[in-house]
């Protein structure tokens, strides 16, 4: 009987030395390269987050007094103040910037927390017939509480705990975050369940199971990677809703405390002078719009990335 | 193979010991119905099947679409736990095995699928796929893993180079190939074969056969080759189950069995193999079954076969024939050739029983 080693040692090894199969990477970031609406998108992401980070350190305007902020409220853009001012006369660009860095972390904390915690569940109860009717009906009974009474009620609740324990700032970031995340995950589980669902039957993993695969192996090598496209999406969608609803809690003055600038909030606050200066709504609507647009096409950009079959086009 | 157990003298013809030993396998499928999804009834899908299967041989799995053939070859790996009966495997009952110690026990036994686009994950490269079975069974560096794949990769005849690509790169028998040699990686004892040709371009199925026949010399391999294509297991097999409806028909030699079929059904089924020779296809019979197969949710009372058998007689239906050596070596479960119904007829033996068929076979007969 011949062995496939003994096979082996006899012929000569090949001289050209086979590629290393670890070029994966590499192969993802020229397909993601490929799509132009993800690198417009990653630059424009990339440009916000540059901006709300290092900003502030380039472009830092003298603090007014208040009498002298009082001179120069409502005013157009100009070269002073490049985006024009507000009614206390606080320069607009200085604070879009602040308020960017707060909507940008608020919104992918909670994408992440949503997105992680979802799948999570849509993953065991998908996989795991026996769970699967408990944790769905969970997520009807979430899908079912109304958003805005619950956020209210939780923010009502935990908010001076936590401000007490973390810091008026990080406690009220982090009861958003945790509060929109909490909420906004049943989408994903949904998707998610579905599509383990539809996997699980597939002959690759019964194969996986015939070759003595434990659960955990099979569904982070085969389950997991197939279901990257649907919670792609829903991650995407999710960074624009966490934001909206952060907006929307601040709005009702439940979120941030009120000095404390998000875009959602500079919106609302020039909404009552929308007809008079439409500038102050442009500008936080229009970085909200492109932080969801750009998310968007990365999210694209990536899902085709890690599909080999696209990739291979 | 790397660090293979040496199985020296487990040749084709050491036919001392069945690997394989299955007793009165059954996996019925429950059947929920109504409002309330009550089980209302089974979808015996295997229904009481005995074999062996000896070290180092091929056993052909044949029967018609839905007769259960797969369910068998899945139920032999525990792919499905099975709802009575037992399968040894190398010694150990499969089918009572704990999780960890079927798991232990899986690189004894590997399967290779029918449609090998299904069975590779699409989002895994060749080196990952053939590298799986490796990683959950052994502990070795990335490096040791590689030469083992480049090897497997070597033996089932891929090129190297492969090695990054992913399966919609490949053709049918490529990747057909890939599934073999994920089968092969773990050194495995025994093989279930479920249909692995049946997806494959005909140029093609013959090269998959040969590799396999070829790995079987050099490995010492057993086969459960379950097939519906009847000439490719007269090709491999060494011995032929004929499957009907969940049951086993007849077990006989496979050149016994191509040469005179025992059960009415393996006669109908092997008459419908075109033959080559265009004038002892003139002179041949072809049977044609009249009617559908039964429910296998609601098999008939006595024997499986008995609603289309065209030489049923009243025992047929009251009585289920066990399968029973009837000749050295083949075994067959019909009435027909049951002792006491031998030594009742006037035939007096099952040959001559066989040359009064044409008179019971008149419909759909072409000659």
């Amino acid at each position: 009987m011949t062995d496939i080693s003994a096979q082996q040692t006899g012929g000569p090894q090949p001289t050209s030395k086979p590629e290393k199969p670890a070029s994966a990477r590499s192969a993802i970031w020229a397909q993601f390269r490929s799509h132009k609406g993800a690198v417009f998108g990653l630059a424009v992401l990339g440009f916000l987050v540059l901006a709300v980070l290092i900003g502030p350190w380039i472009w830092h305007p003298e603090k007014l007094s208040v009498a002298q902020a009082m001179k120069v409220r409502n005013q157009p853009p100009s070269l002073q103040f490049p985006l024009g001012t507000d009614q206390l006369g606080r320069d607009m660009l200085q604070r879009m910037m602040q308020a960017g860095k707060v909507s940008l972390a608020v919104g992918f904390v909670a994408m992440i927390i949503a997105i992680t915690f979802g799948t999570l569940i849509g993953v065991l109860a998908g996989y795991f017939r026996r769970l699967d009717g408990p944790l769905m009906r969970m997520t009807d009974m979430f899908l079912a509480l109304p958003l805005i009474p619950l956020l209210l009620v939780m923010v009502m609740l935990f908010r001076d705990d936590i401000a007490r324990t973390m810091g008026p700032e990080l406690g009220a970031f982090s009861l958003i975050v945790f509060a929109i995340g909490i909420t906004s995950w049943m989408q994903a589980a949904r998707i998610v369940r579905g599509e383990v669902l539809a996997l699980k039957e597939r002959e690759y993993v019964l194969a996986a199971r015939s070759i003595g695969a434990a659960p955990h192996r099979i569904i982070l090598r085969h389950i997991l990677p197939n279901v990257v496209s649907p919670v792609m999406v829903a991650a995407t969608l999710g960074v624009a809703e966490a934001i909206i609803t952060e907006s929307v809690l601040s709005f009702l003055g439940l979120g941030f405390p009120p000095d404390f600038p998000t875009w959602g909030r500079l919106l609302f606050d020039g909404l009552q002078y929308m007809q008079l200066y439409p500038e102050r709504v442009i500008w936080p609507g229009l970085a909200i719009s492109l932080t969801v647009l750009s998310v968007n096409y990365i999210g694209d950009g990536l899902r085709d990335a890690l599909d080999p079959r696209i990739r291979g086009r | 193979m790397l660090d293979a157990p040496a199985h020296p003298g487990r040749t084709r013809t050491d036919t001392a010991r069945p690997l394989v030993q299955v007793r009165d396998l059954k996996m019925y499928f429950p059947i929920y119905s109504g409002v309330l999804r009550r089980r209302s009834g089974d979808v015996k899908a295997v229904d009481g099947v005995s074999f062996d299967i000896l070290s180092g041989e091929t056993l052909g799995l044949v029967g018609e679409s839905g007769c259960g053939k797969s369910t068998v070859g899945r139920a032999l790996l525990r792919l499905y736990d099975p709802t009575a009966g037992s399968v040894t495997i190398d010694g150990e009952d499969i089918a009572t095995l704990s999780p960890g110690a079927l798991r232990r026990k899986r690189p004894t036994m590997q399967m290779v699928f029918q449609d090998p686009q299904a069975s590779l994950n699409p989002r895994m490269p060749l080196s990952d796929l053939i590298g799986e079975p490796l990683i959950e069974h052994t502990d070795w560096n990335a490096e040791r893993r590689l030469a083992r794949i480049y090897e497997l990769m070597d033996a089932v005849g891929l090129n190297r180079r492969f090695a990054n690509r992913f399966p919609y790169e490949f053709s049918g028998g490529q990747r057909q190939r890939i599934g073999i040699a994920r089968a092969l990686a773990l050194n495995p004892k025994f093989i279930v074969c479920d249909e692995p040709i049946a997806a494959l371009d005909v140029s093609i199925q013959a090269q998959v056969v040969n590799l396999l026949e070829d790995l079987q010399d050099r490995f010492g391999l057993t086969y459960l080759f379950i097939s519906h294509d009847l000439s490719m297991v007269r090709h491999i097999a060494d011995r032929v189950a004929v499957m009907y409806l969940g049951r086993i028909a007849e077990l006989s030699p496979r050149d016994a069995l191509y040469s005179r079929p025992l059960h009415p059904y393996a006669e109908a089924l092997l008459s419908a193999v075109p033959e080559p020779d265009p004038n002892v296809a003139a002179t041949r019979t072809r049977i044609i079954l009249k009617g559908d197969v039964p429910s296998p949710a609601n098999p008939p009372k006595g024997c499986n076969f008995n609603t289309r058998c065209p030489r049923a007689f009243d025992r047929c239906r009251v009585e289920k024939p066990d399968l029973v050596e009837v000749e050295p070596g083949r075994l067959v479960a019909c009435h027909l050739y049951s002792p006491d119904t031998r030594h009742a007829g006037s035939t007096g033996s099952p040959e001559a029983a066989i040359q009064a068929r044409p008179e019971h076979f008149q419909q759909g007969a072409p000659k």
